[in-house]
């Protein structure tokens, strides 16, 4: 059974949108121990030899199942480093659930690093969804940056869901891909940043082989006197296809820089960048009023679809 | 139930007092269907505009239900039962059609509820209720989630600027319908609506002017032949026969 206290299970909530222990394989990770690990007969979870993180084997074949690996700090001052390695069998459809949830009402920084590294086999499908979110009203820091690494084998698909909506004082947020032939990439990523926070979003796809696709959205929202940056760069090395947007919403007294950067190295590599940052339109506000909404709620409700 | 005194709206372009309304004043009554025509530029849409509090105006006074509306906010006026038509509906990147409604109605809404607005103004509900009101929409469609949205709100007084612009042939006939249908089915509300359209014109219990930022001319149907040419053909179809 799963040894966690109210908060941490509050947390887990939070990022998991667990309520209970779930179905499949899962490994619960609280302050720094292992609060619950389950093994199913096509995915197992592993401890690495050195203590430094866990190995995730998918039996290649397996489908529909699900992967859920959730890690909460709750205790003041508390820093880590986590390298997960996920070894996703060809042909396989899984969907992998991630994610770190940070109460810190104490003065000293807490701060989660972990280390994802995908290698999906041929053909393989998975779906990636990481939530981080941040509470508590101490002093200390909630910090957490996250690197991934993709390592994508031909006709494989990956599509990754991340967001951080709330209470996180400091992200670098790094993702770096590699795919080869007829693979495909789609990411989407939701940040909302508020306060003092300050969020770094960095993107390194390199299209390796023909047909290869990748798709990177990111949508925010920047609000008080947070800063946020997000840098995409795309590499298309073979005949490819590559798509980066950032579109953002700017409010109060924060900065938005998007540095969107494209690298073709192949005569029919198409890649292509949008972004876009601008704040609330006059007239959506109006609208909603019309409707009968106040403007803190219209605000409200233009800034939760657009995250949605 | 409406009754605007003496509004007169000014703005100042380029360093000149620009006059759009000169000393309006009408009165809506209950239970009515008011086509507001006339000239482009001629004050129309300010007018409108001022009705939800969009606008405010440089002087002159909006009684609602006989109170003074005239300081309200359009949050104000819109929960006292005013709602608005934009002639250019807006888009939201993220908001579906269903939420729009949900919005609109103050409630939640079934999907089958909020597919009910939809077939009312012609949109198929199953492919629109989970779409974005965003850039994907054509014109047409966003002018038909618009009317929806006012029919789930179901307020005392619909104002509608325009509702006619920017739509196509089919979704027009589709729109004079949905006004006949309105001015049927009227209960104890009233609606104004901005129009150039003959046929949304004949719809009206009553027809107001206004020409140069003033109302020039008011009646029912009998004052359509001389807005129209009393012997000019009806319609572009007629007019090629």
């Amino acid at each position: 059974m799963l040894k966690l206290d109210e908060i941490q299970k509050r947390l887990i909530s939070e990022v998991a949108d667990l309520h209970s222990v779930p179905e499949g394989a899962y490994n619960f990770r609280a302050n720094g121990e292992l609060a619950g690990r389950n093994s199913t007969a096509n995915i197992e979870i592993v401890s690495k030899p050195d203590g430094s993180g866990i190995d995730i084997h998918i039996k290649p074949g397996t489908k529909h199942e699900s992967v859920h690996i959730p890690v909460v700090l709750s205790n003041t001052g508390y820093k880590e480093t986590v390298y997960n390695d996920f070894f996703i069998g060809e042909d396989s459809d899984v969907l992998i659930v991630a994610g770190c949830g940070i109460d810190n009402c104490g003065a000293g920084d807490s701060q989660h690093d972990g280390v994802h590294r995908f290698f999906v086999g041929r053909g393989a499908k998975a779906k990636y969804v990481e939530k981080h979110y941040g509470s508590g009203d101490g002093s200390g820091k909630r910090i957490l940056n996250p690197v991934t690494e993709v390592y994508m084998e031909p006709e494989s698909v990956m599509e990754m869901e991340m967001e951080q909506i709330k209470g996180v004082d400091s992200t670098v947020r790094t993702t770096v891909a590699e795919l080869k032939e007829g693979a495909k990439l789609t990411v989407r990523e939701r940040l909302m940043t508020h306060g003092s926070q300050d969020a770094v979003s960095e993107y390194n796809v390199t299209l390796k082989g023909e047909n290869s696709a990748a798709d990177v959205v990111s949508r925010s929202v920047a609000r008080d006197d947070s800063s946020q940056t997000f840098n995409a760069r795309i590499t298309g090395a073979a005949p490819c296809s590559g798509h980066t947007e950032c579109d953002a919403i700017i409010m109060d007294n924060a900065r938005v820089l998007a540095v969107p950067s494209l690298d073709a190295q192949n005569v029919d590599a198409a890649l292509v960048h949008e972004a876009a940052i601008g704040k609330i339109a006059g007239e959506q506000l109006m609208k909603l009023m019309s409707l009968g909404l106040t403007a803190a709620e219209a605000e409200e409700q233009i800034i939760n679809g657009f995250l949605k | 139930m409406l009754e605007l005194k003496n509004i007169t709206y000014e703005v100042e372009e380029n360093g000149a007092v620009k006059r759009i309304l000169d000393d309006v004043s009408l009165t809506v009554e209950d239970r009515r269907f008011v086509v507001i025509t006339g000239p482009n530029g001629g004050g129309k849409s300010t007018l409108a505009k001022i009705i939800m509090g969009v606008e405010k105006p440089t002087s002159g006074s909006i009684l609602f239900d006989g109170a003074d509306i005239t300081e309200l906010s359009v949050t104000d006026r819109a929960k006292l039962g005013i709602s608005f038509a934009f002639q250019q509906p807006v888009r939201f990147k993220g908001l579906e059609v269903k939420d729009l409604l949900r919005i609109a109605a103050g409630r939640e809404l079934s999907i089958p509820e909020a597919c009910s607005y939809l077939s009312e103004v012609g949109l198929c509900a199953r492919d629109y209720v989970d779409r974005e009101v965003n850039a994907s929409l054509s014109g047409g469609e966003l002018k038909r989630i618009e009317i929806a949205t006012l029919l789930a709100r179901n307020t005392r007084l619909s104002v509608f600027d325009e509702p006619e612009a920017g739509i196509d042939l089919w979704s027009f006939q589709n729109l004079i319908r949905i006004f006949e249908k309105m001015r049927a089915e009227i209960k104890d509300s009233s609606i104004i609506v901005i129009s150039h359209q003959e046929r949304i014109l004949r719809i009206a219990d009553e027809i107001i002017v206004i020409a140069d930022g003033k109302l020039s001319r008011r009646g029912g149907a009998e004052i359509l032949p001389e807005l129209t040419g009393a012997d000019a053909p009806e319609t572009a179809c007629e007019r090629l026969q």
